[in-house]
């Protein structure tokens, strides 16, 4: 399999997990909330499969697309959302609060930022020589702790990169009802060198990362990452209040997954596809059929 | 010069410092010559200049970061400059540090001591005097401490931070008080005039956080039980021994230091005894220890509480006048006053 064809994969992965949860959530296979990062897929196999085995990755509420392109097993997340002994975090955390290998998530938005600094310290303390990658929202940038953050990481000299996801709306509030000044200026303010990118492109993304993180891990410096992107679903469930055309625009000019379908040929296209859905089936039915967590003998 | 409840705390950092090259020190103004607002981690800068961290005020901030690093497998020890400034780090404390290990199934251990003094009557007013210490318990996954001002046995306001680095793997919030800096450590050969007996909870098999039972030597059977911690138990164990000398009134002092989560074992078996409790805490009266150690003996003794009374602050901010803060916080006389009328 060529690069281009497992970054398809990956995507399409993350894509036919998070379409399973919207459309089982309807029928209550799934309970609580859930946000589900269809059309975003790009930025999480594009950063993170760019990551060294050590490397350390702090995400947030909307973290399913980055729990698998890091190599998180399907069925383990699909139990995590339906409540089951086998889930991630055996049913205790959800679709917000998971823990797996050198991933944590949070379901609060700026907390765990100073987080990833405190991480990126500690393993540069520890000469471990792993860095860590923090990813926020466009909405998050309204949260003040994340400026301490900054400050302590380039103060302080922490390697992590900070990855802005910038899907432009924050739940159902546009970006520029909510964000004053310039996303970039944020970062060179507090001496962070950033980048920023408006692509679909998977493969743009990943050889970008690639070089921002061989910065990092040489310069043991921050960097940051600010990613363009769109958001095609909702930011929970039902909560989309964009008009169908607006979505529909958005999809057709800036799909990863089609975006990549087009450089592949259709036999591998095909192939791939087939092989993702009975991926998603089996992971789906298996989860489904596993044990539902129990307070019983834990405290 | 005697050793007081500031240099006991001093040296447990410093052995923590000493013992283990994954603790950490954090916190705004903590390097030598300064040491601390309140001198605490004097000399910490000087001997272990690698790992005592001087900050940015960024209270939230700081506070992610010893929980990132505490994640990572450091020991990292927060001083928060007043304690007034703990509800810049709620978030942190509520919604990440204390709920990671159980959200994520117990794959992980957050060793961090988040340090802080509250309390007032220094005359700072407002916002550099309060006790919140109420707002942190029942959390689950926090614990909360607070150091008696004894040097008993094994332990010392020292040794109980010290271990609390270097021996819990879970968050653990830290409540000095400033009154009690300069007190002078009491030990068994200073408290001549009482029995003091060390209890712990049965949940406490490492005898880590002692609980101390004081009595009058030699006295007839109490008439009331007080409980209190942090500096008004100091008042407490004062005005205990006044009433016992002066005027007969004979009671027994239990002093706690794990607030949260607490253990009711041997204040339940003292106030089954004296059938009377009077509980004493700096903080505002409603909704806070008192009331839940009111509650949990309510409940559990049915009948055999008699009565049960607190002396808490007042519901004010707390004032900067001398003479408006001592009428605001519990004072020794006021300890005093309830004792004569409980045992009447």
């Amino acid at each position: 399999m060529t690069l281009e064809e497992e970054y398809f994969r990956d995507m399409l992965r993350i894509r036919r997990f998070e379409e399973t949860v919207l459309e089982e959530f309807k029928r209550g296979v799934f309970s609580g909330t859930t946000h589900t990062s269809i059309g975003q897929e790009a930025d999480a196999v594009g950063v993170i499969r760019q990551l060294l085995p050590d490397d350390i990755i702090l995400t947030n509420h909307r973290c399913h697309g980055h729990f698998l392109a890091y190599g998180g097993d399907m069925r383990a997340l699909f139990a995590e959302l339906m409540g089951r002994q086998t889930g991630i975090c055996g049913g205790r955390g959800g679709s917000q609060h998971i823990h797996y290998k050198n991933l944590y998530s949070n379901g609060v938005q700026g907390g765990i930022v100073p987080i990833a600094v405190g991480m990126a310290l500690a393993e540069k303390q520890k000469k471990s020589e792993a860095a860590v990658v923090v990813f926020i929202g466009d909405g998050t940038l309204g949260e003040g702790v994340i400026y301490e953050a900054f400050n302590m990481a380039s103060l302080w000299s922490a390697p992590l990169l900070i990855v802005v996801e910038n899907n432009h709306i924050a739940q159902t509030t546009p970006t520029e009802y909510a964000l004053a000044g310039d996303i970039r200026l944020r970062f060179q303010a507090f001496g962070i060198p950033a980048l920023e990118l408006d692509t679909s492109s998977v493969m743009e993304i990943a050889g970008n990362t690639f070089q921002l993180m061989r910065e990092v891990h040489e310069d043991y410096a921050p960097r940051a990452l600010i990613l363009n992107t769109q958001r095609f679903g909702p930011h929970s469930k039902g909560d989309d209040t964009r008009s169908e055309q607006v979505v529909a625009l958005l999809k057709e000019q800036r799909d990863p997954i089609i975006l990549m379908e087009k450089q592949l040929s259709s036999d591998s296209v095909s192939s791939i596809r087939a092989e993702v859905e009975q991926q998603v089936k089996t992971a789906f039915e298996t989860a489904l059929a596993d044990p539902v967590a129990t307070m019983e003998g834990r405290p | 010069m005697k050793t007081t409840v500031l240099d006991s705390l001093n040296q447990g950092l410093m052995a923590a410092l000493q013992a283990d090259a994954t603790v950490h020190l954090l916190g705004e103004d903590i390097l030598d010559p300064y040491g601390g607002a309140f001198k605490v981690t004097r000399g910490c800068s000087t001997a272990f200049p690698e790992r005592v961290i001087p900050t940015p005020i960024s209270e939230a901030g700081l506070t992610g970061v010893t929980a990132g690093m505490a994640l990572r497998g450091l020991r990292p020890v927060l001083e928060i400059m007043f304690g007034d400034f703990t509800t810049l780090i709620a978030d942190q404390l509520i919604n990440h540090i204390s709920k990671f290990r159980w959200m994520y199934n117990d794959s992980v251990t957050l060793p961090l001591v988040i340090r802080t003094p509250m309390g007032g009557r220094r005359g700072y007013g407002p916002t550099h005097s309060q006790s919140l210490e109420k707002l942190f318990m029942g959390i689950p996954g926090l614990t909360v401490l607070a150091p008696a001002n004894f040097s008993i046995d094994k332990h010392s306001p020292g040794s109980l931070l010290e271990n609390s680095i270097l021996n819990t793997d879970s968050p653990v919030l830290f409540i000095e008080n400033k009154m009690q800096y300069l007190q002078p450590l009491l030990t068994a050969e200073i408290l001549s005039d009482f029995d003091v007996e060390l209890q712990y909870d049965p949940s406490d098999a490492e005898e880590q956080f002692p609980i101390y039972c004081l009595r009058i030597k030699g006295a007839p059977p109490a008439a009331v039980t007080i409980s209190s911690y942090g500096f008004c138990a100091e008042l407490a164990r004062q005005a205990q021994l006044k009433l016992a000398f002066e005027e007969e009134i004979f009671s027994e002092l239990i002093i706690p230091t794990r607030l949260s989560p607490f253990a009711l074992q041997p204040l339940m078996e003292s106030v089954a005894r004296t059938g009377k409790c009077l509980l004493v805490e700096e903080g505002t009266r409603s909704l806070g220890w008192g009331a839940e150690v009111a509650a949990l003996l309510a409940e559990t003794l049915g009948d055999k509480l008699k009565q049960v009374k607190r002396l808490a602050a007042l519901e004010t901010p707390v004032p900067a006048a001398v003479s408006l803060e001592k009428s605001m916080l519990p004072q020794q006389e006021d300890i005093e006053a309830l004792l004569r009328k409980m045992s009447a």
